[in-house]
């Protein structure tokens, strides 16, 4: 009897630190997004969509992880963004926040993630200066961001003789930073700045900046905004006769949303710098057409496929470490591990935050090109990752200096 | 060629007019909300998703039915306008005896549901609407290039926005309607049916704010959230003409439309907010609004 009971209680014990060992590291990641207003339909719900795909392929149990994903709507005010982050991290144990388009917010994001020693993957924002100036040892920023985008569409328009330049400017971080990145790349390449003028987010009517940008007689108006307001920018200055009069628009962040809000009647010809497009190749295909199962009738846009990638490369950094908690040994790990995603390819994460990848420069379609809905860009110019993103030595990042 | 604050007159020309284009869609759509307020003592807080739904109605005829833009303005309204009649018999005609919060609360309640569901169905992006093609291209008149659409939308609103100022306050029908809005027992006791005059008159509130909706759709983003971004504004405007005045409102509209162009020349980075600035001085000099009545 007594021997029983001995058997009993050691395999009490047995089982005990069996499933001690078998414990799951949980890891929590937030998906903050704008879900329901003008960048909805460039990341939004559509990036929770992807962050959950990834998690899928990661497969958490094969890594002894549990993986849980959570998302709110930040409604591009960075106050609201600032207190989610803060209610995540220190009542809800979220270890990771993903996506966070609209750069203001992500600026005051990335602080806060900071502060609390958590990881912020940037996919939706833009800003240069979240891993120029104000990079952290916390971020790591995925997909595009604006010296990028000037880089591509700006060079790219320029050296066509694209050479004077009038902006419309989104009033805040962003479309400064957009503005600011896309001058230094015009005059940099030989053309010059004629004017600019600030615009309040949201605006509905563009009329009387495109007759500014007009009277201006600049040979490029360039858009330095995001989804509706780029929208309307567009639409109304085929109203007004701009392309029509030998000005061209130069949008310089359009989303495959955009033109397909747009129509390509009214988008053909545009330029543009993307980092992925759905129908390039057939991992691309058969990714995107996963991801539309949960959002029919939509295409994915690249902030979509970052977040995607973001989360993947995070999960794998936090599996080699076997522990989410201590936030910069995280991006630690991403940045010593290069990165490989189907949809990304190779590269690497930057001593600032950056990944590299190719960028790509396309145009639009004209309906006649178009052979199936959501075939909208050609490609233009493979632009390779070395070239594609900011050398370092312009940073101004500290994390740069203290690196050497 | 003379300089105004270093713009040039040319420029500033071009500045009043487009200010005009955009007044004519501010006054229209506060016209209908004059109408509602003045008749039914409601705030409709779902006057932007009602525009909202005038251009997705025009989308959607356009292209699932063929039925174009010269039609479209014919029937969505009167479709709209009974979607508003719906919702006025099922919902506001219970909150009309109460406090105004009540209808507020309830049509804004409205407005987010209405706008939930598009954005649900439609996301947030917005759909292609083209200039029909009668109206394509435009002229130029020399200080600046004037698409046909703008002069058309100018032109149509003034109409409408006149002939809705006639049949309120200078027809017979217009009278039964004003007298059912300060003694609604006596006018019934003349034989008329009060409460269906009511439900007709939100009907047509709503009916602009659709025929608005059809309008903006070739020149704005067809998206779920264009009324909420225009709503606010219009409000503004509504409070500035004084509530429920209809020509206050039809004055107010093409005014600040113009006042919040030439802001847009300027000092653009107070566009949007330079209206609510004047509404915060009209309250308070004239808290009734420059054409309202102290209650």
């Amino acid at each position: 009897m007594r021997l029983v009971g001995s058997l009993a209680f050691s395999l009490a014990v047995l089982l005990g630190t069996a499933a001690h060992a078998q414990n799951p590291i949980s890891v929590k990641i937030g998906v903050l997004s704008d879900m329901s207003s003008l960048y909805a339909d460039i990341s939004g719900p559509g990036s929770v969509v992807a962050a959950k795909m990834a998690v899928q392929d990661f497969n958490p149990a094969a890594h002894n992880m549990k993986v849980e994903i959570v998302s709110a709507d930040h409604q591009n005010k960075p106050d609201v963004g600032s207190s989610i982050a803060r209610q995540w991290f220190d009542v809800e144990h979220v270890d990771a926040i993903v996506d966070v388009p609209t750069s203001s917010v992500a600026l005051a994001v990335a602080d806060v993630t900071r502060e609390k020693n958590k990881v912020f993957l940037i996919s939706g924002a833009a800003s240069s200066d979240l891993t120029g100036p104000k990079c952290s040892p916390n971020s790591v920023h995925w997909t595009y961001d604006t010296w990028m985008l000037a880089n591509g569409t700006g060079k790219a328009l320029v050296k066509t003789g694209g050479d004077s330049w009038f902006f419309i400017t989104a009033d805040y971080a962003f479309g400064h930073a957009l503005e600011r990145d896309t001058a230094a790349v015009v005059k940099a390449n030989g053309g010059k700045v004629v004017g600019s003028v600030n615009v309040p987010l949201n605006n509905s009517d563009f009329s009387s900046f495109l007759l500014q940008a007009q009277q201006s007689k600049a040979k490029i108006i360039g858009l330095a905004n995001a989804g509706g307001d780029t929208i309307n920018s567009i639409k109304q200055g085929a109203e007004f006769g701009i392309t029509a009069g030998g000005q061209n628009f130069a949008g310089l962040l359009v989303f495959i949303s955009d033109v397909e809000a747009l129509g390509l009647k009214t988008a053909q010809g545009l330029v543009l710098t993307s980092t992925w497009y759905w129908d390039m190749n057939d991992t691309n295909r058969a990714w995107a057409k996963r991801w539309q199962a949960e959002r029919p009738g939509k295409f994915p846009t690249m902030v979509v496929a970052g977040s995607y990638a973001a989360t993947l490369h995070y999960l794998k950094a936090v599996a080699a470490l076997k522990s989410a908690a201590d936030g910069k040994a995280v991006v630690d790990k991403m940045k010593q591990t290069p990165t490989d995603d189907p949809l990304f390819g190779k590269g690497e994460v930057r001593v600032d935050g950056t990944v590299t990848h190719p960028a790509y420069l396309f145009e639009v379609k004209s309906p006649a090109e178009s052979k199936y809905p959501g075939d909208d860009f050609k490609l233009r110019a493979t632009i390779p990752a070395n070239e594609a993103f900011r050398p370092l030595k312009d940073d101004n990042c500290p994390l740069v200096n203290a690196a050497k | 060629m003379f300089q105004i604050f270093g713009v040039s007159s040319f420029a500033l020309f071009g500045q009043l007019l487009i200010g005009l284009i955009n007044g004519s869609f501010y006054a229209l759509l506060s016209l209908g909300l004059a109408v509602i307020f003045g008749m039914l003592n409601i705030i409709n807080f779902t006057h932007g998703a009602q525009y909202m739904m005038g251009a997705f109605a025009a989308y959607l005829m356009l292209q699932y039915l063929g039925i174009d833009y010269w039609l479209a303005l014919l029937v969505v309204p009167i479709l709209i306008a009974i979607t508003g009649i719906l919702i006025e018999r099922l919902f506001l005609q219970h909150v009309r005896r109460l406090d105004h919060l009540y209808g507020l609360i309830l049509t804004f309640g409205l407005a987010l549901i209405i706008e939930g569901l598009f954005r649900n169905s439609f996301g947030s992006s917005g759909k292609p609407y083209q200039v029909p093609a009668l109206l394509q291209g435009g002229h130029n008149l020399g200080f600046m290039f004037l698409p046909n659409y703008r002069a058309w939308v100018i032109a149509f609103s003034l109409v409408i926005c006149f002939a809705t100022w006639f049949a309120i306050e200078r027809t017979r029908l217009g009278s039964y309607l004003r007298a059912a809005t300060e003694n609604p027992a006596l006018v019934r006791a003349f034989g008329i049916n009060v409460p269906r005059m009511i439900t007709l008159t939100y009907g047509f509130g709503v009916g602009l704010a659709a025929l608005a909706g059809v309008m903006a759709a070739p020149i704005y983003n067809v998206s779920p959230q264009m009324g909420s971004d225009l709503i606010i504004v219009v409000f503004a405007v509504v409070v500035i003409g004084g509530m429920g005045s209809i020509l206050g409102a039809i004055i107010t509209g093409f005014a600040l439309g113009v006042i919040e162009g030439l802001t847009k020349v300027f000092f653009p980075e107070a566009s949007s907010t330079v209206i609510f600035v004047i509404m915060a001085i009209v309250l308070l000099i004239r808290p009734a609004g420059l054409f309202g009545r102290a209650a």
